[in-house]
């Protein structure tokens, strides 16, 4: 329990900020697997989550954490139409590669 | 505390509406459809009807100060509605010819407006993040509709992994700027950094990442890579609706966050929003030129419209009077919305079973297959270029007075070259529309009411030009009540 007390709102910021990080740099240089630019949307949506819980937290008001109920369910709604339309492009083009993606351009 | 619903009247309304209708559409036999279809449009017409019988003098809140009843959510939620009618009228018969025409489409269209109405009356950080859901979500599962075509699959899938990623952005910046001013209330945001009880680092830090998302939704160089495949993939109807109701949106959207509760910070964000403007009007207007086809060409022109509707907001930091920069970029905005359904519209009207009519050269000779329309697109396209007496004309010219009022003479010389450059792409229309010999000579067939209704709107962009200053008034009245 000591280990929590000593914990401060930075390490909480720092660390959304590497979660962060990390689902920016999947969004961006991920060309293999459609599947894993989901993932990396849910990272993004979790770590703005502990931003929130973190905040609202140090400042002892309650409205943050409200705030993130609604973004896990908004996530859980996101997620949904992201896959079914995975779907419908797995049926259109045979795969999910980010590279398959390219007959719009110009 | 009492709650008052009177002025969330329009969007509990439609919020009914179009739970009846998700149920009743499953009763409803193909050959009926239509029956949804004037279901939508009743709605509609009602939901105009209870925004114009609520219309308040001063601006009311309710549920706690989340939602906020004043001028300027009216005046954009009438927009709103008219351009989602216009687009139910002239999609009709080219959804129908896709097998799209289903209840889906009617309840998913509904729903993408209730985001935008939830958007624009927004006066929280939470109502604005589940407005804008609300609407993106739907916006993407419209776009995937049309599921046996790839180009289809394709930009639903792009749209929906930057707009995700637009969100995400939007959310890390509300999250530093409820650190740094411990509430989520847009006003009390404002009385927190007004009174100097805010984090200014760490503020500015979340409004680098508020303006990103921002300009993601609105398209904005540099994060419009988006834009252009989105609308040439989607269905030509669902173009219309992601051009049209959000750019209101993000309109109210910039208003509340940055103008109302981030107005301390102005001079942070006008400088992000004027490399924002300067880069839209450029890049925008200079590919246009290269594209051959005409979905793809007004994708272009919307990126660099949205560059001039921002010179709006840049005009804002004016001392005197900031609204006179604000209503221009409002008067912009609603000046381009009905010009783009209607440029969009002529496409849906052109466009055949089998055959999308979205090349530029299907525009070819269309003077001689109906004067009519080829007089009805010159005038459209004299708009989108801004050429006197259309209404397009003004909207340029009321951003770019307001820029020159606040002293930047080199951003107004800059507008109006970009202009000079857009001009040549939306004259090559005309041009073809009436030195070139037609391409297909097929008689054009369009139903009587898309036909009334397209002509009122072409003529509109006339009148409007021609008479500009009570929609310009209207504006200005709306903001000066509101703000």
């Amino acid at each position: 329990m000591q280990i929590l007390t000593q914990l401060s709102l930075a390490h909480f910021l720092v660390l959304g900020a590497i979660l962060f990080a990390i689902s920016v740099v999947g969004l961006v240089l991920n060309r293999k697997n459609l599947i894993v630019l989901l993932m990396a949307i849910e990272l993004m949506l979790l770590s703005v989550n502990l931003n929130f819980v973190a905040f609202s937290h140090y400042l002892g008001d309650t409205a943050g954490q409200i705030f993130v109920f609604f973004i896990l369910t908004v996530a859980a709604a996101e997620s949904a139409i992201g896959l079914a339309i995975l779907v419908v492009l797995f049926r259109n083009i045979g795969g999910i590669a980010v590279e398959d993606l390219g007959e719009l351009r110009g | 505390m009492e709650l008052n619903l009177y002025p969330v009247l329009p969007e509990t309304l439609l919020l009914c509406a179009v739970s009846l209708l998700l149920i009743a559409d499953l009763f409803v036999s193909d050959a009926n459809r239509h029956l949804s279809y004037w279901f939508t449009q009743l709605t509609l017409l009602a939901c105009a009807a209870v925004t114009l019988a609520t219309w308040q003098p001063a601006p009311i809140h309710t549920f706690s100060n989340m939602v906020v009843d004043d001028w300027m959510s009216d005046v954009l939620k009438l927009g709103s509605y008219l351009s989602v009618s216009l687009m139910l009228f002239y999609g009709r018969d080219y959804m129908r010819d896709r097998g799209l025409f289903k209840g889906e489409f009617f309840s998913l269209t509904l729903f993408s407006l209730l985001g935008v109405m939830v958007m624009i009356s927004a006066n929280h950080l939470l109502t604005l993040y589940l407005g804008l859901e609300l609407m993106s979500l739907s916006l993407y599962a419209l776009v995937a509709m049309h599921r046996d075509r790839r180009e289809c699959a394709e930009a639903a899938m792009k749209y929906f992994v930057l707009g995700a990623l637009a969100s995400g952005l939007l959310l890390y910046g509300m999250s530093m700027i409820y650190g740094a001013t411990g509430t989520l209330d847009i006003n009390g945001i404002f009385t927190a950094i007004y009174g100097g009880r805010a984090n200014m680092s760490l503020l500015v830090f979340g409004l680098v990442f508020l303006v990103s998302g921002i300009a993601f939704k609105l398209g904005a160089v540099p994060y419009h890579m988006w834009v252009p495949d989105v609308y040439d993939g989607a269905p030509t109807a669902v173009t219309v609706l992601i051009g049209t109701a959000p750019k209101l949106a993000a309109f109210a959207f910039v208003m509340r966050l940055l103008v109302t509760g981030l107005q301390p910070l102005v001079a942070d964000w006008h400088a992000m929003l004027l490399i924002l403007s300067v880069l839209s009007m450029i890049v925008g207007n200079l590919t246009a030129i290269a594209q051959t086809n005409l979905k793809r060409m007004l994708a272009y022109s919307t990126i660099a419209n949205m560059g001039f509707m921002l010179l709006g907001f840049v005009a804002g930091i004016s001392r005197q009077d900031p609204l006179i920069g604000y209503s221009a970029a409002m008067f912009y905005t609603i000046a381009y919305v009905m010009t783009t359904v209607a440029s969009f519209g002529i496409i849906m009207l052109l466009s055949r079973k089998g055959f999308e009519s979205d090349k530029i050269d299907d525009l070819k000779g269309l003077n001689q297959r109906s004067p009519w329309y080829a007089f009805l697109v010159m005038i459209i396209m004299f708009s989108l270029a801004g050429v006197p007496l259309t209404v397009g004309f003004f909207a340029k010219l009321t951003v770019i007075e307001a820029v020159i009022g606040v002293g930047y003479y080199w951003l107004a010389v800059v507008a109006v070259m970009a202009s000079l450059v857009g001009a040549y792409y939306y004259l090559r229309i005309v041009k073809l529309m009436y030195f070139d010999e037609p391409v297909d000579n097929s008689a054009i067939t369009v139903r009587g009411d898309a036909h009334f209704v397209f002509s009122v709107n072409g003529m509109a962009l006339l009148v409007l030009g021609i008479i500009p200053q009570p929609l310009l008034m209207l504006c200005y009245k709306a903001l000066h009540v509101s703000f």
